[in-house]
């Protein structure tokens, strides 16, 4: 096994990426995720691969689309600005269905907002940010062993349902150092067979399909088959701390659901039935396993850097079932374990 | 009492507070200068400043003027739309090389051509200062910085951008000038370039754009004094400073 | 055992550096640790901080609230974080810039001459690794050695030339106590 190093979130993820074959990286400067594209100008060249400082995320996101639509194993990274300027450029991939990874360090809105960590594109991210009908496979890391893990993934998912997968991590995610053992560098030989540039005939990369009948419908409904069978293959990553036989459980993800964790432990000494259930793929939403959890307890909380926004899909899978009650902290703020310890103690 | 002439003291419009700018920095000194203007044309109550996204993001918090605060790159878009419903109010656009270059490319090229009757300010200090030194549009050949860890190469990264010539092949602008303010020489001149652009925006001229070769001192490494030496030597070498084009006196 | 330390001062003291290199040192004892560095903004004004945590299990929360050792470099962070740790709390004041007394009396304090004794030295930029050095003698959370063997993990392409100076200072700052 290779030693655990000490890394920064957003190089680990860099170094990831690198070592996950993505030779192709196209980003624009922003915090809290510069370290990302200064490791790539550094690395990607020793590697053979390519760095492209482009002039823009609207730019960033359509050199993916064109590297993806050769089949490559390509990267951006940005935060919530310039996601949201990216959202035209994500919904043409998904119709067209290239793959591309990009990554979302987010930080607070809305506007230019601040630096700080958060997790207000949890909509942006799940829902569709842009026009259409359609999905990207989010992943929502919790420490830098799992942003080199999710990474990793996230290349070989890209490649095998040629859709776009977003590493949903946000500043504190993106800054912090902490012990890493990444993976050895893998050989990659994709086997594609549907991209440009092969010398074969004629390939076109479209979104466009001007009939609806015949020709727009029957392509969203083929998208929707994919989805649903992402859907089926993609609803094992989740985690869950003392989540059995408790009387209540938290509901959150990435960075909070640590900060929870902290909170578990304390609550648990005082004999207080409490667990955590901690989506990790944010889409697919691990519904079903949420549905069966919820009927074994008494109460849930649900804690997010954000307004409810996480909340109303955990809402959907109680269906009003049991209770829910949530906390927020917004536009940058994040919650320490004392105030979720005394939030709970409160409210139980 | 204290009696005699006052020779000199903060321009009205220049509130009174700290400046966030690291120490020598241009965006201070031209802030002042923008205000200066400002009180000598007595205009502070119908200027409006849009802020950048850049170093110079809080620009509000230093010149009181009315302001709008800009996505990255879309400040000349924000002055047209103010421009045409209050023509008679002046609009300055200050954006450093990332903003107006680089995101704001098209939004730069696009007010420009529509000679918009507005001031843009334009910070050139080849770098992104805000966000720790990576490669602007204006990033000289050679130049390390955070995302040229060897140096801009042209191969990879093409070559530096000049701006001024880049507008003065439209036609619609009526006044080009790129300035620098390295001694209190260049300081005096670059002042006297933008006070004539602002009074063609008051006479309803049409469009300037105002380049000032600026300095990065935190991100290019240097002591104030030493990147103003660089800005002197080497900058200036690849963007000469002069005027382009003034309508007004042809 | 869990420690929840954090590092304070202004810019340029070296102070996420420090950080880093103590968190490096509890990695090679065989602890988990984390790293969190104030960043952009907050930068701005002057002074930086960042959060370490050293743990002999999993650790949850990385942000630190109420940490149970500080190392204070200047007088605004004292200011900012004396109040905030816990009771019993090991303080290390780098009284070479801070002139004032810790004002809580439920917290250990240790007052170090970091500063002063860089500057002796010759280099005032290692007043931080006379702090460190401090810190370990009298917290014991890391070994002097481990500090010193996590030197060129942390220090290498940056300033390899200055690794001898700072491990001197380590040293020294070991030796005050
Ligand atoms: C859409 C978007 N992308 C990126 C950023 C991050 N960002 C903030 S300032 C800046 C560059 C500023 O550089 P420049 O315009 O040269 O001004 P300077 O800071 O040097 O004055 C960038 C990329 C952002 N805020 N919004
Ligand atoms: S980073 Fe550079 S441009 Fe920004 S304030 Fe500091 S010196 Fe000026």
């Amino acid at each position: 096994m290779n030693k655990k190093i000490l890394m920064k979130g957003n190089e680990a993820l860099a170094e990831a990426a690198i070592r996950a074959g993505c030779r192709y990286y196209f980003g624009y400067p922003i915090t809290p995720q510069n370290e990302v594209p200064a490791y790539m100008s550094k690395r990607l060249p020793e590697v053979n691969g390519v760095f492209v400082q482009a002039e823009s995320e609207l730019a960033s996101i359509n050199m993916i689309f064109g590297a993806g639509a050769c089949g490559a194993r390509c990267m951006t990274s940005s935060s919530s600005p310039g996601i949201s300027l990216m959202q035209e450029g994500i919904s043409y991939i998904s119709g067209a269905e290239t793959p591309a990874v990009i990554v979302n360090m987010m930080r607070g809105g809305p506007g230019l907002g601040n630096i700080a960590p958060s997790q207000g594109d949890y909509f942006q991210a799940v829902k569709g940010g842009g026009h259409g009908d359609y999905k990207i496979i989010v992943f929502a890391p919790a420490s830098a062993q799992e942003i080199v893990n999710f990474t990793v993934l996230a290349f070989d998912l890209t490649i095998k349902y040629r859709i776009p997968v977003m590493i949903l991590g946000d500043g504190l995610l993106g800054q912090m150092t902490e012990p890493v053992v990444l993976p050895e560098m893998k050989e990659i030989q994709d086997d594609i067979n549907w991209s440009i540039c092969r010398g074969q005939d004629q390939v076109i990369i479209r979104s466009l399909y001007l009939v609806p009948e015949n020709q727009l419908e029957l392509h969203n409904l083929h998208l929707q088959k994919k989805y649903r069978s992402i859907e089926k293959d993609l609803n094992k990553y989740y985690e869950q701390y003392n989540a059995n036989d408790c009387d209540y459980l938290i509901f959150a993800y990435g960075t909070t659901a640590r900060v929870c964790k902290a909170a578990i432990d304390r609550l648990q000494k005082e004999n207080i039935k409490i667990g955590l259930f901690r989506p990790i793929s944010l889409w697919p939403f691990p519904k079903e396993e949420i549905i069966s959890i919820s009927s074994k307890i008494k109460k849930a909380f649900v804690f997010e850097m954000a307004q409810a926004q996480f909340e109303e899909d955990i809402r959907l899978s109680f269906e009003g079932k049991k209770e829910i009650k949530g906390f927020y902290k917004l536009g940058g703020a994040i919650f320490n374990d004392d105030e979720i310890y005394e939030l709970i103690k409160k409210n139980i | 009492m204290i009696t005699g002439k006052i020779l000199y003291k903060r321009p009205k419009t220049l509130k009174d507070v700290n400046m966030s700018y690291c120490p020598g920095c241009s965006h201070s000194l031209m802030n002042k200068i923008l205000c200066e203007i400002i009180d000598e044309f007595d205009i502070q109550k119908k200027t409006v400043v849009i802020a950048p996204v850049g170093c110079a993001v809080l620009l509000y918090d230093y010149i009181d003027c009315d302001s709008v605060e800009a996505a990255h790159g879309r400040a000349p878009a924000i002055a047209t739309g103010i421009k045409r419903v209050n023509p008679d109010n002046i609009v300055i656009s200050y954006q450093g090389d990332g903003d107006l270059l680089s995101i704001g490319m098209a939004e730069t090229i696009h007010t420009a051509n529509r000679g918009e009757n507005i001031t843009v300010v334009f910070m050139n200090n080849a770098v992104y200062g805000m966000t720790g030194g990576q490669m602007a549009p204006t990033t000289l050949v050679g130049q390390i910085t955070k995302t040229t860890p060897s140096g801009r190469n042209p191969e990879n990264e093409g070559y530096p951008i000049r701006a001024c010539e880049l507008i003065n092949t439209l036609e619609a602008p009526y006044f080009i000038a790129r300035c620098k303010v390295t001694n209190s020489k260049s300081i005096m001149q670059t002042k006297k370039i933008l006070k004539k652009a602002i009074g063609y925006q008051i006479n309803k001229k049409g469009y300037s754009f105002i380049e000032i070769l600026s300095n990065c001192p935190t991100n290019w490494g240097m002591k104030p004094k030493d990147s103003n030496k660089w800005i002197q030597e080497v900058m200036s070498k690849y963007y000469p400073v002069k005027i382009f084009r003034d309508k007004g006196e042809a | 055992m869990t420690n929840k330390i954090i590092l304070a001062g202004f810019g340029g003291q070296g102070i996420i550096l420090s950080g880093l290199l103590l968190a490096q040192a509890a990695l090679l004892e065989g602890n988990e640790v984390t790293h969190y560095p104030a960043y952009g903004a907050e930068m701005r004004g002057g002074t930086c901080n960042c959060s370490v945590v050293i743990s002999d299990k999993e650790i949850s929360s990385p942000i630190v609230n109420k940490p149970d050792i500080l190392l204070l470099f200047n007088q605004p962070s004292k200011n900012k974080f004396e109040a905030k740790c816990i009771p019993g709390a090991k303080v290390l004041i780098n009284n070479s810039l801070i002139n004032e007394q810790a004002l809580r009396n439920d917290i250990s304090s240790f007052y170090i001459d970091a500063t002063n004794t860089a500057n002796k030295l010759g280099n005032i930029k290692i007043a931080n690794m006379i702090m460190l050095g401090a810190l370990s003698k009298i917290t014991g959370i890391v070994k002097l050695d481990s500090l010193i063997n996590a030197m060129p993990e942390i220090l290498s392409a940056r300033n390899k030339k200055l690794i001898d100076l700072n491990v001197q200072a380590l040293k020294e700052g070991y030796g005050l106590f």
